[in-house]
């Protein structure tokens, strides 16, 4: 899967969950977006990990700053 | 309602798009039931009180929510906060599971363990006392999922000390306290869990970081769940399953096949989950579910199929009986229209996605779950909790017997054109006579609750009747009914005392249950008789007038009396002679057997 997938499907899942059309970019973070509280972090997470077959480790979900650091993560992960 | 949110549901799908759902559910113009609903959760709740919402305006409800902090919900309701005074929650509905519950170690005793199981009781019992005292508010409570791990292993079910033993036990003694506390309602996580599989229930990583549980994934499956207790509450359960009948409740198209070459009965695989979805339906309408059929097919092949010696429903188990060949929306309508219910108290089961379309968009908020394939018949069903009882007694079920009783009648009424043959099909027959010393009871009850057919208004203890009925000062009726549908039992009363040779009619009452069917003629019959054999010659009889009784402002006019005096308040006084004729009825008419006896 290449990066550009990933946002792809990134937002298509960011635009189904905020119900308006989203494009994401690697430095993107929850504060560019209304509404990414903490709630929505939980629920995007829960989403994505889905979406990818994938699961985030503990330590990254409190790390990530941007979409670009878990897209990374995506990659490496589904890259497997 | 939304086939989004229909079980079975995907739930990636709902949490996903909860805010497209919630505006389609938001515009569409149904009226809804407001509550108030506080959660107060021993988990964070963020992501439950939206997902709760859509779920709750699907089954009519719109709420308003307060949510407690994490793990506050003992403090903010025993205590109560500023927030939930004003706030004034209708419904409570706390949100604990296993983590919330303190448990033995292997370093207790059995003693110790059991003094620890009636502590941790006592402590959730406290809450839910206060917060009855506080507000006046419905209780709904989970139960506690297994625990995550066992210690002991198996034993961990069977020693006092065991986690599993533990939160066994705590479930039973709060099934007990909502078997005892009316307004308390216990939301079963224990079983939901085991639905969702337990190692699905939780995820610890979701605990860890944000303490969530259950996971987001069982988020819908726990919403839709609490959703239906609470629509439940406010009145919204369904009331009538409307079924189809080929390829729904047997195999093969009774009208091509014939009874005997359906798919129903122990002999084949598809023919076993058609018989013990009958079964299954067979007990929903034990609980107090109206049944009615949906079916293209000509009426006599759709009763020879109902006469199946495999089948556990047959013509008589349903209310009414639509199989022809118009459209299946139209006849739903017709249906519900003939019960006196509302199109959205249906839910409509059919295999055919066809008919489950045409039905959805047509009878507003009917339920159409997708009956995809006979093994999964009972759970779609079961699963979409349509029908939620809060409670289940006796009273219910005798009470939807006669609820079929009345709808069989307005459906046969339908195929006369002449009333009287319509009176006539119904095959009556009353017990007219003196009050019997069994239904004493039953007449004071009748006295003291009719409003609308009751001249007078006056109320009798029960020990008054008494004494009426052993005086001889009185003439008394008390009239029973019953017709091929069923037993009324006591519909009408009559007291009138003597006064030389006229006597005045104190009471006369009838429930409206049996209004138009000729009952209030013979009855009137009745008196003229007893009171000719009593020696009186005139009857008088009064109306006074209330808010609720105008239905009978004419009765003694239209029952052949004169009206001799009326008020300013319209108060009206009535004379007839007892030796008037009868009027016409079309009930055949005998005296009480216990009467009989004496």
């Amino acid at each position: 899967m290449t990066a550009e997938n990933v946002y792809v499907e990134l937002n298509s899942i960011f635009t189904d969950i905020f119900d308006e059309d989203i494009t994401l970019f690697p430095e993107t973070t929850a504060k560019d977006i209304d509404g990414w509280d903490s709630l929505e972090h939980i629920n995007i997470i829960h989403a994505v990990e889905k979406r990818f077959k994938m699961k985030f480790k503990m330590g990254e979900i409190s790390t990530m700053k941007c979409v670009g650091e878990m897209v990374e993560i995506i990659l490496a992960r589904t890259a497997l | 309602m939304l086939k989004e949110l229909t079980y079975p549901f995907d739930a990636e799908y709902i949490l996903q798009n909860r805010r497209k759902l919630k505006k389609t559910l938001a515009n569409d113009g149904t009226s809804r039931v407001k509550k108030r609903i506080a959660i107060l959760g021993g988990a964070t709740t963020g992501i439950i009180r939206p997902v709760l919402e859509i779920f709750l305006l699907d089954k009519g409800i719109e709420p308003e929510f307060y949510e407690s902090e994490y793990n506050r919900f003992w403090q903010d309701g025993m205590f109560g906060t500023p927030e939930l005074d004003e706030f004034r929650p209708e419904i409570v509905f706390i949100h604990t599971g296993v983590r919330n519950l303190n448990m033995p170690a292997p370093t207790d005793t059995a003693e110790s363990a059991e003094a620890l199981l009636e502590s941790e009781y006592a402590r959730y019992a406290a809450l839910w006392q206060a917060l009855g005292a506080r507000y006046n508010c419905v209780i709904i409570q989970n139960n506690f999922q297994p625990p995550a791990y066992r210690l002991l292993g198996n034993l961990d079910g069977t020693d006092r000390r065991g986690r599993v033993n533990f939160v066994n036990r705590m479930n039973l003694r709060f099934a007990d306290y909502a078997a005892a506390n009316r307004g308390f309602y216990i939301h079963d996580i224990a079983y939901l869990s085991s639905v969702c599989g337990l190692d699905n229930w939780d995820s610890p990583e979701e605990w860890y970081m944000y303490k969530q549980s259950p996971a987001t994934a069982c988020v819908p499956m726990l919403c839709h769940s609490v959703a239906n207790i609470v629509k439940a509450i406010g009145g919204k359960n369904k009331k009538v399953l409307t079924l189809d009948l080929d390829n729904t409740l047997w195999g093969g198209v009774v009208g091509d096949v014939g009874q005997q070459g359906l798919d129903l009965g122990e002999e084949t695989p598809v023919g076993q989950a058609y018989r013990e979805f009958q079964h299954y339906v067979k007990e929903v309408s034990q609980t107090g579910i109206v049944l009615t059929v949906a079916s293209k097919n000509d009426e006599e092949n759709a009763l020879d199929g109902l006469r199946h010696p495999d089948g556990y429903l047959h013509p008589e188990d349903f209310a009414v009986i639509k199989a022809n060949w118009d459209r299946k929306d139209g006849n739903i309508l017709q249906t519900v229209a003939s019960l006196d219910l509302l199109p959205d108290s249906v839910v409509f089961a059919d295999d055919n996605p066809a008919e489950r379309h045409i039905v959805h968009e047509n009878v507003a908020g009917a339920a159409v779950p997708e009956m995809t394939s006979p093994e999964s018949y009972i759970r779609t069903v079961d699963r979409g909790g349509y029908f939620e009882p809060l409670s289940l007694s006796g009273e219910d079920l005798k009470r939807n017997e006669m609820y079929r009783e009345n709808a069989k009648r307005a459906e046969l009424s339908l195929s006369f054109a002449d009333y009287g043959e319509y009176l006539k099909s119904l095959d009556m027959v009353a017990a007219v006579g003196d009050f019997p010393d069994i239904y004493l009871k039953r007449i004071a009850q009748l006295a003291n609750k009719s409003n609308q057919f009751n001249l007078t208004t006056r109320r009798y203890t029960e020990t008054e009747i008494e004494e009426i009925a052993k005086s001889g000062e009185y003439i008394r009726l008390c009239g029973k009914l019953a017709d091929r549908f069923g037993d009324n039992g006591v519909v009408s009363v009559i007291i009138a005392k003597k006064n030389g040779d006229e006597a005045d009619i104190l009471l006369w009452i009838m429930s409206c249950r049996v209004l138009k069917r000729g009952m209030e003629q013979l009855m009137r019959n009745c008196l003229l008789e007893a009171a000719r054999d009593a020696g009186v010659k005139t009857l008088r009889g009064y109306y006074y007038p209330t808010q609720k009784n105008g239905m009978v402002r004419n009765l003694l006019g239209d029952l052949g009396f004169e009206k001799i005096s009326e008020d300013a308040e319209g108060n009206t006084e009535w004379t007839i002679s007892t030796d008037a004729s009868p009027l016409e009825c079309f009930i055949e008419k005998t005296d009480h057997p216990e009467n009989e006896r004496k």
